[in-house]
């Protein structure tokens, strides 16, 4: 008889390797979703050990204590309770802790050894510790803390034998019987004497002689340095956005070649007619229009990656916590804010680092407006198309100087609403407290790496292939029917569905300047924001024929003026066209309040933004 | 809890981790998070504190200092390194 799937848990403080042990059991059997109810992403992984047990392993959120003091922690609280819903109870709790660095891990086992759970210690990073001189007695150890004690290195092929071998052995047993659970929050006098019990069990069986990481002191020295780390900082940003655009670019080009003859191959192959043109028009230059932009994607989570890995995303947020509190906000927004240069939503959902409320919301709230890679396409389209190519001052150039200014205007008017919303709605409010580790640097690991962009690529693509597919066929379909009456001379786009509603709605946007394609653009926009530009390459495609469809901005720039154009730009920078954000916003709140709130302050600002834009072009002859 | 909540029975070498400079090393005499004025109450702030290893008799160092007011602080405590505001780090008396 098979036997049953066998629930381990992966608990321990941040950085203590967790996630690079549950990539080295499961490798790519991974499976990522959300908590119910909030968007915590859960990451459960199978694997079979050596014995042929069938093993289900949950990565948990880093935490320090079962207290649960933000929306993650209390994740990990309550799964290893059993009181998460719909969850299953672990039958084997792997409490994780980095060798170098006991003291608080083995406190946190003391707590969780109160639950009643069947209990194992893995000491993992064990190559480092045994570089640094330092040795365990794991058999005293094991016995004295009354739990299972194994070495692990997380990162190196065979470096989890003897956890995989003990996890055989206990589920071999009679199944590890669950103590009673007598846990509750510990009070402060009973916390101290957790810590003076770990502390004097260490000092037992651990030998630690004092020989830092010399490394991570001489690295921090000029990384931490006031003002030599914030030059670093702004270089790293540098190369990261220099990269996203330069190294992208070929890779880019590439894609967009390939679809481009995929719709020649179809608009060759198949006869003239309605099935033509929903292939050519609607699913392939429509998705091919957004695939386009995974290289961007990639690199820029790239970069998250490593960064994150090498240890340097908490020096970022030390730099910047003063920086940042200036406009209200709190150190640690300061990687859901950079998160959300590649998407507001994975940065949305980094703001669960953020433990106070109030914080966390403002986070939130300012994250889309963070210049996302979404936006890109349409930026790069309108700027290529209406900015000329030139050098200013000899050396800058002024298509890259407005995309620059993009970035910027985004940036500086979230810094604005962080700091009104701080002066009209928070005021009376005392800074939370900013605590963080600053973990030894470590050298990235390409395994995890490969690990975490393969499966945001994977969320993307799931994305272009559903929301994006859909709202392309939408957006074609309300392009093309109704059909023309026989033997009329306009274009067949001026009978659809798509011009009575964007001329139904020309009078509200006239005064930014937009037509009605624009208007008809910014309705499908707003599932997200990349197929506006394909709705624009469909609509205009669907007016003009073949050719339009082949240079998009070459058309734009004949139809439009330069006052629309910049002015739609403006609006980019603020509308709130998209509507996985708005959801996120909506889960992460848990209100339909704040999602409202987002919207409507950023409808609001877009089209002020535009409004002035417009006036102020036509006014300087630009119209 | 901490006894000594009563700033005048620090011994006179005592002072906040709060004030000391970029160099400071010692050891940890108490906690007092009455001193603190953090947004946090004193038991949540007590707690947070010894959860990063901040104990009596932890040996401290302060490694590095931000630009904006010497704020926030670097702290070496045992083998580890911990950031922290100088608001927060009142409470941790050190000598
Ligand atoms: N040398 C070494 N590095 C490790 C080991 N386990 C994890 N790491 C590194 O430690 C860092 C933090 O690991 P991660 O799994 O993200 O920790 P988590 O926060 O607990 O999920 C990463 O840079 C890993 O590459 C190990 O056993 N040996
Ligand atoms: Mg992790």
């Amino acid at each position: 008889m098979e036997a049953p799937l066998l629930h381990l848990a992966l608990v321990g403080t941040p950085n203590s390797g967790k996630t690079s042990l549950f990539n080295a059991l499961t490798g790519s059997r991974q499976k990522v979703a959300n908590y119910p109810g909030v968007t915590v992403e859960r990451k459960e992984g199978f694997f079979v050990t050596p014995q042929g047990r069938q093993v289900s392993v949950v990565d948990l959120p880093g935490t320090y204590s079962l207290r649960g003091r933000s929306p993650d922690e209390e994740i990990t609280r309550d799964f290893v309770l059993g009181k998460a819903s719909g969850e299953t109870m672990p039958d084997l709790v792997l409490c994780v802790a980095d060798s170098t660095n006991l003291r608080l891990t083995i406190r946190l086992l003391l707590e969780l050894k109160r639950t009643g759970r069947p209990l194992v210690l893995v000491l993992n990073m064990f190559d480092i510790a045994t570089r640094r001189g330092i040795t365990v007695d794991v058999a005293r150890l094991a016995q004295e803390l009354g739990v299972p004690v194994v070495t692990s290195i997380a990162v190196r092929k065979g470096g989890t034998a003897d956890l995989l071998k003990l996890t055989d052995e206990i589920s071999a047993q009679v199944p590890p019987q669950p103590q009673e659970n007598t846990w509750r929050a510990l009070s402060v006098s009973e916390l101290r004497a957790t810590q003076r019990e770990a502390d004097r069990i260490i000092a037992d069986n651990v030998s630690l002689p004092s020989r830092p990481d010399t490394w991570t002191a001489r690295i921090d020295s000029v990384v931490l340095h006031p003002v030599g780390g914030l030059i670093v900082l702004a270089l790293i940003l540098f190369v990261m956005f220099q990269a996203v655009f330069a190294w992208a670019k070929p890779l880019m080009e590439m894609l967009s070649g390939g679809f481009d003859a995929l719709g020649a191959f179809v608009h060759a192959t198949l006869p003239g007619g309605l099935l033509q043109s929903f292939l050519q028009n609607g699913v392939i230059s429509g998705v091919g229009s957004v695939i386009v932009f995974l290289p961007q994607i990639i690199i820029i989570f790239l970069f998250i990656l490593l960064l994150e890995d090498f240890g340097y995303m908490a020096r970022a947020a030390f730099l910047m916590d003063r920086i940042m509190g200036g406009a209200g906000l709190h150190g640690r927004a300061f990687i859901p804010l950079l998160s959300s240069f590649a998407c507001a939503i994975p940065g949305i959902m980094a703001t669960r680092v953020i433990d106070n409320k109030r914080d966390r919301l403002t986070t939130i709230l300012i994250a889309p407006l963070m210049t996302c890679s979404a936006r890109i396409p349409v930026y790069t389209l309108i700027i290529s198309a209406f900015i000329p190519d030139t050098e200013v001052w000899g050396f800058i150039n002024l298509q890259g100087l407005v995309m620059f200014g993009l970035y910027a205007a985004g940036i500086v008017s979230a810094l604005g609403v962080s700091f009104l919303i701080k002066f009209f709605m928070l005021r009376d409010y005392a800074p939370a407290p900013f605590m963080l580790e600053l973990p030894d640097y470590k050298m990235p690991r390409p395994k995890s790496i490969a690990i975490g962009i393969y499966t945001r690529a994977k969320m993307f693509l799931q994305r272009a292939g559903t929301t994006i597919f859909s709202m392309m066929v939408l957006i074609w379909f309300l392009a093309s029917f109704p059909q023309p009456p026989a033997g009329s001379t306009e274009p067949a786009i001026d009978f659809s569905l798509a011009a009575m509603i964007g001329k139904w709605l020309e009078p509200l946007l006239a005064p930014v300047g937009f037509n009605w394609q624009i208007a008809v653009a910014l309705i499908p926009g707003m599932a997200a924001r990349e197929v506006a530009v394909a709705a624009l390459g469909t609509v205009y495609a669907i007016e003009g024929g073949k050719e339009a469809a082949e240079a998009i901005g070459q058309v734009l720039a004949t139809k439009w003026s330069l006052a629309t154009a910049l002015s739609l730009l403006a609006w980019y920078i603020f509308a709130p066209q998209c509507a996985s954000t708005l959801a996120v916003i909506k889960r992460e709140t848990g209100s339909w309040t704040w999602m409202a709130a987002t919207f409507t302050y950023m409808l609001v600002l877009a089209y002020l933004a535009s409004l002035a834009t417009y006036n102020i072009a036509v006014a300087l002859g630009a119209g | 809890m901490t006894d000594d909540n009563n700033p005048r029975s620090q011994t006179p070498a005592s002072l906040p981790l709060g004030l000391a400079r970029r160099g400071f090393s010692g050891t940890i005499q108490h906690l007092s998070a009455g001193q603190a004025g953090s947004a946090l109450s004193d038991i949540e702030l007590e707690s947070r504190l010894i959860e990063l290893g901040f104990v009596e008799g932890a040996r401290v160092e302060i490694l590095h200092e931000g630009i904006v007011g010497r704020d926030p602080i670097a702290v070496r405590v045992d083998n580890i390194t911990v950031a922290v505001r100088r608001r927060e780090a009142m409470a941790i008396i050190v000598a």
